[in-house]
């Protein structure tokens, strides 16, 4: 009947775009709003979460891990697995960070984050430095509001 | 003559697109399989004797109940190392968070054990083979983001067709 195809033709096409899109979405680039003020003033320099700014995460970057001290990124927090935060990498592997008491050699494969805001920021400071796999991808614009749309280098 | 050679190419162009939608939506679908329900991985090394052969075995992980949350002690993982995020080892859950895990440090030498508290958010996994195995007696507890499976089924070699279990057989 009329309808029946209309609805399984619908429902194909929905499917297909939908597949498409998780795919483009792991693959290639994702748009994630940034909560909090850790990252201030590079990200929310103002406290008011209707004009949190989204930011574009692509993730070809995780093809080989190669990051550079400086890069913004999202990853998994050690801790709660299903949380993610957004900070920026302040040392890669094999180099040394002075926290507040001593001085700490980062390890192959794990990398220091810490936040720009770094006084309300939960980072390595407390967590210690991260492992590389658990990076989800690289902020590289902000794309929303429009009067703060930039590129992040 | 010129309007027959224009829609050969008209008619090449369109198969040529037909074919190129095609590649990437079967490319798309393949992506979603192995990155959200079930994945093929090639193990070999010697950590997992006598569950894995150190010559090599073709296995089906899922991705399913590490995205639940429903890991278990015994269940045979894939996991990227923390040493290197490029490497995916694959090991046993021995404890969850919270567990305190018992573990002779370095069976080769010494008969030292230590004892150690699982934190939040983290497994303890070790190979079935201790005396060859960089596990998390070497790398400490491994941070769950890290885990990419849980192994299922071996479909190589074909005598050894079977689950992989969460006890040693």
């Amino acid at each position: 009947m009329g309808i029946q195809n209309l609805l399984w033709q619908v429902t194909k096409k929905a499917f297909t775009g939908g597949i498409i899109g998780l795919t483009i979405s792991d693959r290639c680039c994702s748009v994630v709003p940034v909560r909090g003020d850790s990252m201030s003033p590079t990200f929310n320099p103002q406290r008011n979460s209707y004009l949190d700014d989204y930011v574009l995460v692509e993730k070809f970057c995780l093809q080989d891990y190669k990051f550079a001290r400086g890069d913004v990124v999202v990853f998994s927090s050690p801790t709660h697995y299903r949380d993610r935060y957004i900070k920026r990498i302040v040392g890669l592997p094999g180099e040394w960070i002075s926290s507040s008491r001593d001085v700490i050699r980062v390890p192959e494969g794990h990398c220091w984050v810490e936040g720009d805001n770094k006084a309300s920021s939960l980072d390595s400071r407390t967590f210690g430095p991260i492992p590389l796999g658990l990076i989800r991808g690289r902020v590289t614009n902000v794309v929303w509001p429009p009067q703060r749309v930039s590129k992040i280098g | 003559m010129a309007s027959s050679s224009s829609s050969f190419w008209n008619i090449a162009y369109q198969q040529a697109t037909k074919s190129g939608v095609l590649v990437a939506k079967v490319y798309c679908f393949l992506h979603v399989t192995t990155t959200h329900l079930l994945f093929p991985a090639y193990a070999f090394g010697p950590s997992m004797i006598p569950t894995l052969h150190p010559s090599g075995n073709v296995v089906f992980a899922e991705r399913i109940s590490t995205r639940a949350r429903k890991l278990n002690r015994g269940d045979v993982v894939v996991l990227q190392s923390p040493e290197d995020p490029n490497k995916t080892p694959i090991k046993r859950v021995v404890g969850l968070e919270g567990d305190c895990v018992s573990f002779v440090v370095d069976p080769e030498k010494t008969d030292e054990s230590k004892t150690i508290v699982v934190p939040k958010g983290h497994v303890w996994v070790q190979g079935d083979y201790t005396h060859n195995s960089r596990d998390s007696r070497i790398f400490g507890p491994l941070p769950y983001g890290l885990i990419q499976g849980r192994v299922l089924w071996r479909v190589w070699p074909f005598q050894d067709f079977g689950p992989i279990g969460p006890t040693t057989t």
